[in-house]
Order: C-alpha cells, then structure tokens, then sequence
C-alpha cells in the first residue's frame, strides 16, 4: 500500500469518525448533569444497608461483588498465561545464571538509592496494608493496597538486589497469594451461598459505620483481593525479571 | 467546569500527545509515567479518588515494570542474536 492511498484512508476514516463523534458530543447532556438513577440509590442505601462510608467499595465487594469475581479471575488468568509463555521459554541454562545473579548489582544503584530504597520497604508495606483493610472506608481497596503492597519487594530490586528481592518475597509467596486471594474471594461468594442463601449476599456482622471491622463481607473481601493482587503482580514481575536477569538465550554467553 | 478541572484535561491532553511523540521506548516509559500523574490528577480533581488510587499505583508501579523489563529482555535477544553472527 502506498503512501498516497493510506493517506486516503485515513482522511476517509477521520471525517467519518469526526462526523460521528461531532454528532454524539452534540447530544451529551450538561456538564455535571447526573441521569442514572443507580448512583442516587447506592448513595442513599450504601451506609444504612451495608455500613461502608467508601461507596465505590461497597460497590465493587458487596452490591457488585459477582463482577469483581469475574475481574479477579481475568487477573488470575492474565498472570497464568504470562507464566506459562515465559516458562516456555526458560532452559536449563538457568542454573548456572544464580551466580551471576548473586554477584549482580547494579552500578546504578548509589548509596542514595539504596538508602531511600530502605525506607520505601516499611513505608510501601505499611501504606499497602493500610489501604487494603481501610477499603470499606476511605477510598482505596484490594486492588489498590495489593499493588502498593507488592511495590514493597519490588524496591529490593530497586535498590539492585535482585536476589534478595526473592528471598524477601519468593516466587512461592506469590503464586500462594495469588491463589489463596482468588480462592478467599471464592469462598466470601460460598459463604455468602451458605449461610445467607445467595451467592455473595452479606453473611457477616455489619458493625458500626466508619470502624475497622465493619460493613461485612467488604472488608474480608478486599484483603482476599489484596492477596490477590499482590501475588499476581510478583509472580509477574518475577517471571519477568527471570526473563530478564538470569536467563540468556541457549548458546549465548 | 472549574479552574482546577481544565487544567487537568489540558494536563492530560499535553502529556498524552507527549507520550505519542517520545519515540524512543525507554523515554516513551517516563512519559507515560507523568501522563499517568496527569490522569490521576483528573480522576481527583472529578471527585473519582479510588480511581486515582488505581491510576497511580498502576502508571507508576505495574505498567513501567512491566514496559521496561520486556524492553530489557528483547534488546538482550537482539544483542544475543548479534553476538551469535558474529
């Protein structure tokens, strides 16, 4: 295709698509103008039926918590699916690589680095957790505190320990968390099933609104979440920095 | 629409074009990591705070990782592979 004819294409596209987009912005309502009629409802039922003061929470881990199930499966599985390409591709001339892994560092990382590095550790560790057990109150949640939480290892690394970094979180820490995450979320939705009669209705004690432990299922299914998360991204990054660090291709010195 | 909200969606529409034109990889990484500041600022600024949370720890944490060891990954392969036919 020549240069001339994809010009034309695109001309051709572009003025469709900007019809089409001019036509829909027109029909927009006002700026700030809320129609949905599902917001108002959450808004008003979230604290008096489910004691969560975080809405979009409750939203995710109780009134939607079926497709935040379908979510935390897609991670799972997008995780799986990376592990089993990079494995693939790994040989046995990994073995020999963890020495050259024991030795490496890199020469970037200053003392600065390193300094600032330690103290990330107990603030991302902290903050993760905060975060995940705080879901039900303030904004944040698994997702959220489970990324924060996973940083943590990942600034071992940063400060050109890569090791280290495995030894602080093994490649078997994450893969558990990752599937006791997805199989804790599992279980709220079970036991929700059990002892309330259907699938992930709200089978805990609600508490007091605005403490720790409260609004139920939320808060258990956010730290499940957490794990989850958390296990999904260590496992991946390890794979890759695997990829990246000690494996080399075949033959290749 | 306030001050604060423009200043977001221009934010978000400066670094997004940024992002596009950063032709090197690595370079392309950083930017995305100040667009990703640019659409949490936006996402805060719309009263969306857990979305922001979800934007920061993914544009600054999870997607450069990522970007930055497959980049990693294949020069080594190219470099290998350069080695090799030699």
């Amino acid at each position: 295709m020549t240069r001339r004819t994809r010009l034309v294409m695109f001309g051709i596209a572009a003025a469709g698509l900007g019809v089409v987009l001019i036509y829909g912005l027109a029909g927009l309502p006002a700026f700030g103008d809320y129609h949905g009629v599902y917001g108002h409802v959450i808004d008003r039922i979230g604290v008096t039926e489910r004691h969560a003061t975080d809405l979009v929470t409750a939203l995710n881990f109780d009134f939607r918590a079926f497709d935040t199930l379908g979510e935390e499966f897609i991670l799972f599985g997008s995780v799986l699916g990376v592990v089993l390409i990079l494995r693939e591709v790994r040989d046995d001339h990994e073995r020999p690589r963890q020495q050259e892994a024991e030795e490496h560092s890199f020469a970037g990382a200053s003392a600065a680095l390193r300094a600032m590095a330690l103290g990330l550790i107990p603030t991302l560790i902290a903050l993760g957790v905060y975060i995940v057990v705080h879901g039900q109150i303030t904004p944040g949640g698994g997702f959220q505190g489970g990324l924060i939480l996973a940083a943590g290892p990942l600034a071992v690394f940063l400060a050109g320990r890569y090791v280290r970094m495995k030894r602080v979180a093994p490649h078997a820490m994450g893969e558990i968390g990752d599937a006791a995450g997805a199989m804790g979320y599992a279980l709220v939705g079970l036991g929700g099933l059990v002892f309330a009669g259907v699938f992930f209705k709200n089978f805990l004690p609600l508490g007091i609104p605005g403490h720790l432990l409260s609004a139920g299922q939320i808060d258990v299914a956010s730290v499940a979440v957490g794990l989850e998360v958390s296990g999904a991204f260590l496992v991946a990054w390890s794979e890759f920095l695997d990829q990246a660090i000690l494996v080399r291709r075949n033959g290749a010195r | 629409m306030t001050v604060l909200q423009a200043a977001a969606l221009a934010a978000v529409a400066l670094t997004g074009g940024g992002v596009v034109l950063a032709t090197d990889p690595v370079r392309q990484t950083l930017v995305l990591g100040v667009f990703g500041i640019a659409l949490t600022m936006l996402f805060f600024v719309f009263q969306a705070p857990d979305v922001a949370l979800s934007e920061i720890v993914v544009s600054t944490v999870g997607l450069p990782v990522m970007i930055l060891l497959a980049l990693r990954k294949v020069r080594r392969q190219e470099r290998d592979r350069k080695e090799e036919g030699e």
